[in-house]
Order: structure tokens, then C-alpha cells, then sequence
């Protein structure tokens, strides 16, 4: 088992977002969440750094519990987030953004990593002198994908990486989840509104309401549930929730 | 003309100590938001180190110019980042997501402490140093008025210039500078990608210290005397000049320096000696009023 949150809890200040979430991650396996807005997706994401700090329950990575580890410390055990709106160094150029997400990698490894990444997004090569904040919404989100690569982490969460996306970038996102975890064994933990693209790229999934998680299934049976047909599919985005 | 050279050359050094002393602010405001009213004490509690370490030095028969002001530049800096360190442990950490209110308070605190531990030890008269680098050179005569450049005026440009240029190196290509910026953004990003917040906010504190701390060894090198007031008014000076070129940035903070030092010589060599202090209050009165986001500063705080 990677990762293992068990009855986590999480509150901002007298609202109470996390209700005892159980959820799981294998090695090598990418599992999505869905679920409304609101539901507590980006919280427990956040929750799993500490940011805010689970106020119950317990998150395990590889054997270790780091509910209580400071945020950087948990970084540092080998997960990286691309988190909720980007949240990129705007002031900073493409190239400082990516120098930031090497901070936890090996020095010797930058180059070939820095490579590895304009290999699969051309475009920050193109604009790595230029200000992040001055990059197009979907460059951005590549630039904050590939900043969370550059640490070469274990376990990848990504939260809403399609959100406000073209098709066509939308199409490449999950084209590269598909490629890391497939070609390089990353383990990727996925939060998507988009249900239907999330569900086919994952190996399971997490149907999340109200702070809990109400479903669980492998990514073909959550497909085929009419509940979360009715309630997440239809129309390709989340509706109110059943 | 010979007076406004002098003056010139006056305000050049006195703007240079007031911008080391503003960098202090510029980052830590920059970093955390906030004042660091405890800033301006640095300055003063390193030029009663110096005071001491120089006496001791020439107690002992060193009279190396280069290497007691390396000797006293090294204390000085100790002592001083060690204080930084505290007052950000201290009165900032604890109260971090309290009301703004809070470390002002607190911090307004420990530089009155110190101030008192200062005047304590010390004493409240004013005390000299032996003198550690006296002369000049004679540039010209004019009319009977010869401009006069010391050496101690030389040392301190010299020694300001590179500590602003190896300052801007490290903040804007190292791997520490780039964390310090990513801090200023967004401190909760910066953790996510594994980085010690915490530290790089130490770090920062004890930086500015560090900076005020030698510009607190050269200004009592300059004067040849420190007493137990320069603190508080070369604090309030300095914090003018970061707030004139814009406080959070660090040219912002250089160029007000600058600024600051040359009026103040002129007005006191045209207008009104005794009343120089009042051009330095004016000013920071009217950029608060009119444009409280300085000469160089971002128009609007983005706040994440
Ligand atoms: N910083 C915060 N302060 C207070 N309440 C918050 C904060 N962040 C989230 N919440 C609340 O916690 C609940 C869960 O929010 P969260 O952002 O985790 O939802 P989500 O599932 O990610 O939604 P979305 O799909 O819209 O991104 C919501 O009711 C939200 O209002
Ligand atoms: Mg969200």
C-alpha cells in the first residue's frame, strides 16, 4: 500500500469538509476522485500535506504515518501535488518555476529531467525565459504539472488538471497521465470533474459528497453505475449530487 | 557648487547606510507581510558592538585597520543575525495568522527591551571609538571651500555596492533567492514543493540583520561616535526609504536609500540643519498619502 488515509477528518474552522474519509492507493495504480463542487476533493488533497492539518483519523505513505509531518517534510517523502488553480510563481519565469519543483530532486538529475519535460511540453522550452504569469491557461497548467514532475515524486496528485482547458489540451493531459503511469510506473492519485475521461484512465475510483466518500469501485463499474451515470456523467460534468 | 559637491558626496553615504538598513525591511516585508519593527535596534546595538570590539581591539595593540574592521564587521554580524533570528522565534512565529496587530506589538516589545538592556550596559552618554580611519582626500578648492572626500566615505560605498550587487545575485540566481521569492508568492506552494518555510523565513530575518549590522559598524566608523538614539531615528529613515522606492522590492529599497541620504544632506545645507529630520518625516507622511506603493513598488499588493 502507498498511500492509505483512514477515517481523516478535516475542518476550516467551524466547517467540517472531511467526514472520516477512507481511501486507498496501490503502488503503480492511478486512482481518481469525483464528485460535486464542494464535495471536499481539493481539501482532501490538501489534507494529505497537512494544509489544514487532518483534525482526525490517519494518513499512512509507505508505512509511515505523516499525519502529523510538517508540509514539507510530507513533500519530501516523494509526493507532489499540482494543486487546485495552478498556483504557479507568476512573478517568475518558466524556468525559476521548474528550479523550484527540482528542489527535493538530485542536482546531477536537473538537466536530463528539464529535457525529459520540454520533451513533453514542447511549449516551455519555447517560454522558459518568459514570465510564468504571462503563460496561456493551459501552458500554465503544463508548466505546473511539470514543475510537480521535476521532483521525480512516488506518488502524483493531481487536482483538477482539465479544469478550463480546450479539448485539445484536455485530450493531452490524460494522454500523459496515461503515459506516466503506464510507461513510467508512477502511482497518480486524480481529482477530475471530468468523470467520464477520469474514469476510463483510472484503475479505480472514489465517488466523494458531502465529505464522504459514498462510492468505490474499479473505473469500468463506476462507468457503468447509473448512479453515478445519473448524477456525474451525463452531460460530462458533475450535477448536483444524488 | 563646491558645497553641493560636498553635500553630494555626504548624501551618497548616507544614502548608502539607510539602504543597506531598508533592505532589512523591503525582504522582510516582503516575505511575511509585515514591519519588522525590532529592524531598526540592529543598527544600533551593532554600532555599540563595534564601539566595544574596536576599544578591545586597540586595547590589545591591534592596529590593522582592514583586519579590525573585519574583526568588528564579523561580531557585529554574529550578534546580530543571532537577534534577527530571535525577534522572527520570537515575536513574529507564534503570532504568524493572528490579528496584524499582534507581532507589531510584540516586536515594538523586544526592541524596546533591547533598547533598555542596551542603554543598561552602556550607559545613555554618547561614546567614541578610537579612531580607526581618519583622512580624506583634498578633491578641489572652490572659493576657499575645499570638498573633502574621507576614506571612511570610500569604505563605505565600496563595501555597500558590494554587498548590494552580491545581494542581488543571491536573490535573484541562487536556489535560496528563488525560495525566497517563491515565499513572497505563495508560502504554502513553496511547502508543497518541500521547501522549509520556516527556515527561509529565519533566513530572511536574519539576512536584513546582517546587512543593518554592517551598516551600523560603517556608520560608526564614519562619525567616529555612537550614541544610544541612532536606532530609532536611522530606523525611521531607512524604513522611509523603503516605503519611498517601495517596500517588498529591492531596487525599491537601494534607490530610496539613496534618495533619503541626498535630500537630507541638501536640506541640511540649504535649508535648515536642525531640521533635517522633519524632510525625512514629510516625505514619508506624503508617499503614504499619495503613493503609498513607493517609486518602484507593485501597484497592488496580490495577495494568495
Ligand atoms: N480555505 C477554506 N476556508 C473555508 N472553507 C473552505 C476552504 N476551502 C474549502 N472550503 C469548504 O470546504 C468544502 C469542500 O471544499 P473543496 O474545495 O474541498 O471542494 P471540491 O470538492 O474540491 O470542490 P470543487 O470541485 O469545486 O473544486 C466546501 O464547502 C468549501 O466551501
Ligand atoms: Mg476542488
Amino acid at each position: 500500500m502507498m498511500l492509505q488515509l483512514s477515517g481523516v477528518h478535516a475542518h476550516y474552522g467551524h466547517i467540517h469538509a472531511l467526514h472520516g474519509v477512507d481511501i486507498e492507493v496501490q503502488v503503480g495504480e492511478v486512482v481518481t476522485l469525483i464528485g460535486a463542487n464542494g464535495a471536499g476533493k481539493s481539501t482532501l488533497m490538501m489534507t494529505i500535506f497537512g494544509q489544514p492539518r487532518a483534525s482526525g483519523g490517519r494518513i499512512v505513505f509507505n508505512g509511515e504515518d505523516i499525519t502529523r509531518l510538517p508540509t514539507h517534510e510530507i513533500a519530501r517523502r516523494g509526493i507532489a501535488l499540482v494543486p487546485e488553480g495552478r498556483r504557479i510563481f507568476s512573478r517568475m519565469t518558466v524556468m525559476e518555476n521548474l528550479q523550484m519543483g527540482a528542489v527535493l530532486g538530485e542536482e546531477m538529475n536537473f538537466e536530463v529531467d528539464l529535457k525529459r519535460m520540454y520533451l513533453l511540453f514542447p511549449i516551455l522550452e519555447e517560454r522558459c525565459q518568459q514570465r510564468a504569469g504571462t503563460l496561456s491557461g493551459g501552458e500554465q497548467q503544463m508548466l505546473a504539472i511539470a514543475r510537480a514532475l521535476m521532483s521525480r515524486p512516488q506518488l502524483l496528485l493531481l487536482d483538477e488538471p482539465s479544469l478550463g482547458l480546450a479539448p485539445l489540451y484536455i485530450k493531452k493531459i490524460f494522454q500523459i497521465v496515461r503515459e506516466l503511469n503506464r510507461e513510467h510506473g508512477m502511482t497518480i492519485l486524480l481529482v477530475e470533474q471530468n468523470a467520464h475521461h477520469a474514469l476510463r484512465v483510472a484503475h479505480r475510483g472514489y465517488v466523494m459528497q458531502h465529505g464522504q466518500i459514498i462510492l468505490a469501485g474499479s473505473g469500468r463499474e463506476l462507468l457503468a453505475n447509473p448512479e453515478v451515470h445519473a448524477a456525474y456523467l451525463e452531460g460530462g460534468h458533475a450535477a448536483t449530487a444524488a | 557648487m563646491a558645497l553641493a559637491l560636498q553635500q553630494l558626496i555626504n548624501g551618497l553615504t548616507l544614502g548608502a547606510v539607510y539602504g543597506l538598513i531598508a533592505i532589512g525591511y523591503t525582504m522582510v516585508y516582503g516575505i511575511i507581510g509585515m514591519i519588522n519593527f525590532a529592524h531598526g535596534d540592529i543598527y544600533m546595538v551593532s554600532a555599540f558592538i563595534a564601539v566595544t570590539v574596536f576599544t578591545m581591539l586597540a586595547g590589545f595593540g591591534i592596529s590593522s585597520v582592514p583586519l579590525s574592521l573585519l574583526l568588528v564587521l564579523l561580531v557585529a554580524v554574529l550578534f546580530t543575525s543571532v537577534y534577527g533570528w530571535t525577534v522572527e522565534r520570537i515575536a513574529y512565529r507564534p503570532l504568524r495568522g493572528s490579528t496584524r496587530l499582534a507581532p507589531l506589538i510584540s516586536a515594538i516589545g523586544m526592541s524596546i527591551f533591547l533598547q533598555n538592556m542596551v542603554q543598561l550596559t552602556q550607559g545613555a552618554r554618547v561614546k567614541p571609538i578610537p579612531p580607526v580611519l581618519v583622512g580624506g582626500i583634498d578633491l578641489l578648492t572652490i572659493d576657499g571651500f575645499t570638498v573633502r572626500l574621507a576614506y571612511s566615505q570610500i569604505l563605505i560605498v565600496f563595501v555597500t555596492i558590494a554587498l548590494m550587487a552580491g545581494f542581488t545575485w543571491l536573490i535573484t540566481k541562487t536556489s535560496f533567492g528563488r525560495q525566497q521569492r517563491s515565499c513572497e508568492q505563495d508560502r504554502t506552494m513553496t511547502a508543497l514543493l518541500g521547501i522549509n518555510v520556516d527556515r527561509t523565513i529565519s533566513l530572511t530575518f536574519m539576512l536584513g540583520a546582517a546587512l543593518a549590522a554592517v551598516a551600523g559598524v560603517m556608520v560608526t566608523v564614519y562619525y567616529g561616535v555612537v550614541d544610544f538614539f541612532i536606532g530609532f531615528v536611522a530606523g525611521i529613515k531607512a524604513f522611509t526609504a523603503a516605503v519611498l522606492g517601495g517596500i517588498g522590492s529591492l531596487p525599491g529599497a537601494m534607490l530610496g536609500g539613496l534618495l533619503i541620504g541626498l535630500i537630507e544632506a541638501f536640506w541640511a545645507a540649504y535649508l535648515s540643519a536642525e531640521y533635517k529630520d522633519v524632510a525625512t518625516f514629510s516625505i514619508l507622511i506624503l508617499v503614504l498619502m499619495f503613493r503609498p506603493s513607493g517609486l518602484l513598488g507593485r501597484p497592488e499588493v496580490e495577495k494568495v
